[in-house]
């Protein structure tokens, strides 16, 4: 019940969050109100006992990149983008797009309640207290078991700091 | 109805102890952070040989107090073009994030609002990293140049040293092996000694690190006076303008609890696992005792009747601090049956005492570094944090790396092992001074064209 409670909680903020950022008008207030959306999302985590995935959403996304943003929102100037019309001329592909992807999670789920086993994976609750450390099993997933993909993607990481600075650094 | 009431009972079987913790650090905090300030002016005052504060209570002891009344019953002024839901949304998220982190710490083997969380140290140093949205949203809603200016140097300053923290962090982490607060302690204990004789590097990285992170002078550029006006406060006043200054102070004492907690040996008594020094655990009772007998010598001194009831009043709270301190101690030398009984009241009332102490300590050098150096220019703050910090901590990280494999490969352990990490630390040091040294050459180059730093001021 309170496993409930808590769940619809943090998952009603974070759509609530979602849907004032994209109609808000001005962008700081969008701003605040995808942190709100980041830290529902975060909540979720928590909530499965991912606390690692937790923190590092609130310090990646929250306090990294949302800091960026908000720093870049206050830089440029956006009076012009406030007179502008808010949507594009899209929503008829937009509509289509997102009642196939409603579609999909519906068959999903109808599938699954219906044919045990064929949709989504059915797993036990486990124990909160029996279950390995998260830190060490990211650790151990992206270490041992996802190395090369770890490192590859690393590298790619890199390359493109690499040409960050590199274009931040050309003299026009 | 019924299923809402039974979960919010659950909830409250569950959390009710944690609650009740997060309450009294709500309640006890700002009274806590007033008395820091009165500290500090206490502080400047001495060094720059003058009272400070006398007026209110003896040696102005009541002067929080009265600032606070001063405070809460100001006008509440909210600029006309101001933002209104941020401009009140702001201060809070500040004192919020501060607030917050704080229930991760571990102040005694024992006092810990968030028991024994996995990622201990890492949500401490992520929840009070949100704390610089209260600065950059309310230097954007007060709609005013100074305070735009002020918060965006603020969050550029914080984003930067961020950085230099958290590798800092890293290289102590190392060691630990965990994330965990009270294993962090406890590897501490294990190991024999404090991390900061491992890491004396990543101490120094993380101190210079957390004073840019607590905008604190050196490094109080958002605030810088002369410039700025009060920064991204610069319209706050009264309530608002004291939630700010409370999250500032929460800040000092979270990043104070952190170094402390992973360089410093949280609560564990200087060389805890040395024997023969035991006798240091009779030293906080009888610090305590000092100090009153100190109150007690000077009642005569006091120029009124009041003042001297009072400085009786504080040397009585000692003597009470005292028996309290002393009881863990005393317990087992008068009755054998009691010494297991009182292990773990030991460990909790003499941990919470170290490690008050050393957050005080650390505190203490903030506020004496503050009084000593002057003011660091805009671009000469972020070259520091770039091109000299960020660089040292990262060497630092992976010169540690290398150090604790040649201690796992030779079998060092406990004083052994600064065989391994005494060199890493003295390439360390090299490695900044050549850091130094090339920053001093680009820097007197002739043809070189500073580019204007349009936030600079």
């Amino acid at each position: 019940m309170l496993d409930k409670v808590i769940f619809y909680f943090f998952a009603g903020i974070a759509v609530g969050g979602a849907v004032l950022t994209v109609t808000r008008r001005n962008a700081v207030h969008s701003a605040i109100f995808l942190i709100t959306s980041l830290l529902a999302t975060a909540g979720i985590f928590l909530q499965l006992r991912a606390e690692f995935l937790f923190i590092v959403q609130i310090i990646l996304y929250v306090g990294g990149i949302m800091v960026l943003f908000v720093f870049v929102i206050m830089l440029v100037n956006l009076d012009v983008a406030v007179r502008q019309i808010q949507f594009a001329r899209q929503k008829w592909v937009a509509l289509v797009i997102a009642l196939a992807l409603a579609a999909q999670v519906g068959l999903m789920l109808w599938s699954s309640a219906k044919m045990p086993g064929q949709g989504l994976p059915v797993l036990t609750a486990a124990p909160a207290n029996q279950l390995p450390l998260n830190s060490e099993e990211v650790a151990k997933s992206l270490f041992d078991s996802y190395l090369l993909p770890f490192e590859i993607a690393s590298v790619l990481l890199l390359v493109a700091m690499i040409g960050a600075v590199v274009m931040a650094k050309k003299r026009t | 109805m019924q299923p809402a009431s039974q979960a919010t009972l659950e909830f409250l079987k569950l959390y009710w102890a944690p609650l009740l913790c997060g309450l009294a650090v709500v309640a006890v905090l700002p009274l806590i952070a007033g008395y820091v300030v009165l500290v500090e002016r206490k502080i400047m005052a001495d060094m720059q040989a003058r009272l400070g504060p006398m007026r209110v209570g003896p040696h102005g002891l009541l002067q929080p107090i009265a600032d606070a009344v001063k405070l809460l019953i100001k006008e509440d002024v909210i600029p006309d073009s101001a933002d209104k839901l941020v401009f009140w949304l702001a201060p809070v998220l500040s004192v919020g994030a501060a607030l917050l982190s704080l229930a991760g710490l571990a102040i005694g083997p024992a006092f810990q609002i968030a028991q024994d969380i996995n990622i201990g140290i890492l949500f401490v140093v992520g929840i009070s990293a949100m704390g610089i949205f209260g600065i950059v949203l309310g230097g954007w809603a007060s709609n005013s140049h100074y305070s735009l200016m002020g918060a965006l140097r603020s969050s550029a300053q914080l984003v930067s040293y961020e950085t230099a923290a958290g590798m800092a962090l890293v290289s102590g982490l190392l060691f630990a092996g965990t994330l965990n607060i009270k294993s962090i302690v406890e590897a501490q204990r294990e190991q024999g000694m404090w991390f900061v004789i491992l890491a004396p590097v990543a101490f120094f990285t993380y101190l210079v690190a957390s004073i840019a992170e607590t905008n604190r002078a050196p490094f109080d550029l958002p605030e810088a006076e002369s410039e700025l006006v009060a920064g991204y406060m610069t319209e706050f006043s009264g309530f608002r303008w004291s939630l700010y200054f409370l999250a500032e102070y929460t800040n000092m004492i979270v990043v104070a609890s952190v170094a402390t907690t992973l360089f410093l040996g949280g609560w564990l008594r200087p060389f805890a696992s040395v024997r023969w020094l035991d006798f240091l655990d009779f030293v906080p009772p009888l610090l305590m005792i000092a100090v009153g007998a100190y109150c007690v010598l000077r009642v005569p001194k006091q120029p009124s009747r009041m003042q001297q009831w009072f400085m009786l009043a504080v040397a009585g709270l000692c003597i009470a601090l005292a028996l309290v301190l002393a009881m863990p101690v005393i317990a087992p030398v008068l009755k054998a049956s009691l010494r297991e009984a009182a292990k773990p009241f030991f460990a909790g009332i003499h941990g919470g005492f170290w490690f008050l102490l050393k957050v005080s300590a650390y505190i203490y050098l903030f506020m004496w570094l503050r009084f000593t150096l002057p003011r660091y220019r805009f671009d000469q703050l972020m070259r520091l944090g770039w091109h000299f910090l960020i660089p040292l901590s990262i060497i630092n990280v992976l010169l540690v790396g290398v150090a604790m494999i040649a201690g796992a490969y030779f079998h060092l352990h406990g004083w052994w092992l600064l065989l391994a990490t005494t060199p890493a630390a003295l390439v360390a040091l090299v490695a900044a001074l050549l850091i130094l040294a090339a920053e001093k050459q680009s820097e007197t180059r002739p043809d070189r064209a500073v580019p204007s730093d349009f936030y600079a001021g």
